[in-house]
């Protein structure tokens, strides 16, 4: 009874120093609005509209309808032309354009042997008829650039020769779920939650113990009868419903802005983040058990937060990452709850079905409290 | 020994180990040697139990700059588990006896050096402790506040509670029912302030004198003058006991520049003080 009392009493008092922080308050809310609007738009891995230059060789009509074409596929924008190859890699070089389109002389001839121009089909043996109509000179250091241009290999020609395309039998049939028109807000919203709440999680919690010895109020407190855990509890709580508020602004704003949908049920999605809040949480507490002041404490959170942005599957996929990493990844709450919250969010999955990441985040949060509960002694010495 | 009910004084220069003293007697550090005993509660075994029976003002103001006092209170009420209408009755009670009243809904970090000195003591004896430990209490904290502050302590001692106060103000000191010096660690004498006064070992004698810098630095330079120190126009000199006559004995000396007027006064704290302190320095 008093234990609940007392827990009351470090839980309310922390509401009331929140809510008289007008700097912290403010970050509650603009954090995630800020960095949703900024992510959301920003965030695209549909690369477009690559600058691009040319060197055409050949002057001719075609050379300019083939450049025409190329541009409109959007992906590439030729801004620039240069004389020849050697102005054109030192153009890449200090990176004015990303890549260039080599045109030679005789293109007008390739195009004509070229099997998709259909004068019947050339044997793909024979060098001299089965060459490529043009060259790409790219800066193969970003591979997502690189990948990007790549894609431009195949391109159809129909267009150019105003005819029917001639288009092959596909290999495979994709059929794309949860996110057919490949937008990839729909994959970083979810995922920002996860950024989001790892970062003020951790920052909020990280600070709150380490700052009641910074300004000297832990010599009072230590000696009152307050248990380690009931301070720990009384601290975690109020941060519990800033996360929740949170997560609520970020995906109903997603919704609406950046229309990415909430299939999941809204039980389902509050089960999973407050198993990652609390789990967020409590590593912020173990981290405010190791800091001496709140610098300390913020680059600790730093240290975490970069591996799970980077990690987690928030920017690129688990499954491409090397073995070692996984395991890393694997032991940051962050790359459970992007599992849990796409999930939920887009496939409409039941957690339950999920239970290696419910149970991984469930320990995380008991292994942690215990840990910042233990570390946390009741002396200055 | 501090008795029930009374004032006990710690009193030492900076850095002699009053507040660390303090820490291990409410059980925040733990003693490098030794064992400590509370109340019969053996430290650190007991301190959760000791908690609830002792009060502690640290020398920092401790409480919550950004909460108001009655925040603050209640804070505290609750961390102590009383019930809503006890909370209610104790803080009403406490914001009268400490002049909190008018100041209830303003901000701890607000408030002058004197008002936040009586919140923290409000605070501290909220849960009625038996024992009140007082770090430095009026260090921030002028003269007249020192004063009610201490008028309050005597009301607490006077109901009941035992006070155990540090500080280095020898008017402070001099209040105190019994006192301890202190110095580095070691405790150089104890008892109550008049005991003390009268078991110092020494004779004061102020002398008056037209050169009065050249003066001290030439008694100081005898092995039978503990110390020489200026008070305005005159010199408190302090002569070892072992001297029977000490006027005599400082008229007789030779080389000694002009001795206007001399006179043999009664010792204060502060010469105490410095005859207990100045051996370890010697």
């Amino acid at each position: 009874m008093n234990a609940l009392l007392r827990i009351y009493a470090i839980l309310s008092k922390e509401l009331t120093q929140l809510s008289r922080d007008r700097m912290t308050f403010g970050m509650v809310v603009m954090i995630p609005l800020i960095q949703l609007l900024l992510f959301g738009y920003a965030i695209n891995t549909n690369i477009r509209h690559i600058p691009v230059g040319v060197v055409d060789y050949s002057e001719t009509g075609l050379s300019r309808v083939l450049i025409e074409t190329v541009s409109a596929t959007q992906v590439v924008r030729f801004t620039k032309h240069y004389i020849d190859i050697q102005q054109a890699e030192a153009a890449i070089a200090r990176t004015e354009v990303r890549a260039v389109l080599v045109i030679p002389k005789d293109v007008s001839q390739r195009l004509a042997r070229h099997q998709s121009v259909g004068f019947g089909s050339p044997p793909s043996s024979d060098e001299e008829t089965s060459r490529p109509i043009a060259q790409w000179l790219v800066d193969g250091s970003d591979t997502m650039i690189a990948a990007a241009i790549k894609s431009l290999r195949a391109m159809p020609l129909s267009e150019l020769l105003s005819k029917p395309a001639n288009r092959n039998t596909p290999t495979f049939e994709v059929a794309l779920f949860y996110n057919p028109e490949q937008r990839t807000a729909v994959n970083i919203v979810p995922g920002l939650v996860a950024v989001i709440l790892t970062m003020t999680m951790i920052m909020f919690t990280s600070a709150a113990i380490v700052r009641e010895s910074e300004r000297g109020n832990m010599e009072m407190l230590i000696t009152t009868p307050v248990r380690p855990i009931e301070l720990m509890l009384g601290k975690i709580v109020p941060y519990m419903f800033i996360g929740a508020i949170q997560v609520a602004i970020i995906l109903s704003l997603g919704n609406l802005i950046f229309d990415v949908p909430v299939n999941g049920s809204l039980w389902q999605l509050a089960a999973a983040t407050t198993l990652f809040i609390t789990a967020s949480l409590t590593l912020g507490l173990v981290i405010s058990t190791f800091a001496k002041n709140q610098l300390q404490a913020m680059q600790m959170t730093v240290f975490i937060l970069m591996p799970s942005i980077l990690l987690s599957g928030f920017m690129f996929p688990y499954d491409g990452m090397p073995e070692a990493a996984q395991y890393i990844a694997e032991a940051l709450p962050a790359t459970h709850f992007m599992r849990l919250i796409r999930g939920v969010v887009l496939r409409d999955v039941e957690i339950i079905n999920m239970s290696f990441d419910v149970y991984w985040l469930a320990l995380f949060t008991l292994a942690g409290l215990a840990i910042a509960s233990l570390r946390f002694k009741k002396s200055l010495d | 020994m501090v008795e029930r009910g009374r004032i006990y004084g710690f009193l030492g220069p900076n850095g002699c180990g009053k507040t660390t003293a303090i820490r291990m007697l409410t059980g925040l550090l733990k003693p490098s040697a030794g064992e400590v005993e509370v109340l019969g509660f053996k430290l650190p075994r007991d301190a959760e139990k000791l908690r609830l029976r002792i009060g502690y003002m640290t020398q920092k103001f401790s409480l919550y700059n950004d909460l108001s006092v009655k925040e603050n209170l209640q804070f505290v009420a609750k961390i102590y588990g009383l019930s809503r209408r006890a909370r209610k009755k104790r803080i009403d009670e406490l914001l009268e006896i400490y002049g909190l009243e008018q100041k209830t809904n303003q901000f701890a970090g607000n408030m002058s050096g004197g008002q936040r000195q009586r919140l923290g003591l409000a605070a501290a004896v909220l849960h009625q402790p038996e024992l009140l430990f007082l770090d430095e209490p009026t260090s921030a904290v002028d003269p007249e506040n020192r004063r009610e502050f201490w008028e309050q302590l005597f009301d607490l001692s006077d109901r009941g509670t035992s006070i155990l106060v540090s500080t280095h103000y020898m008017d402070e000191a001099e209040r105190c029912h019994k006192l301890a010096i202190l110095e580095t660690g070691i405790k150089r004498a104890d008892g109550s302030p008049e005991e003390l006064m009268q078991q110092m070992g020494a004779h004061v004698v102020e002398v008056a004198s037209s050169n009065l810098r050249q003066l001290k630095q030439q008694l100081i330079e005898l092995p039978e003058v503990i110390t020489a120190a200026q008070l305005g126009a005159r010199l408190r000199v302090l002569v070892k006991d072992s001297i029977a006559d000490p006027l005599d004995f400082l008229v007789q000396q030779k080389g000694i520049s002009s001795l206007d007027e001399l006179s043999l006064v009664r010792p204060s704290l502060e010469d105490v003080f410095v005859t207990c302190t100045g051996e370890g320095r010697q």
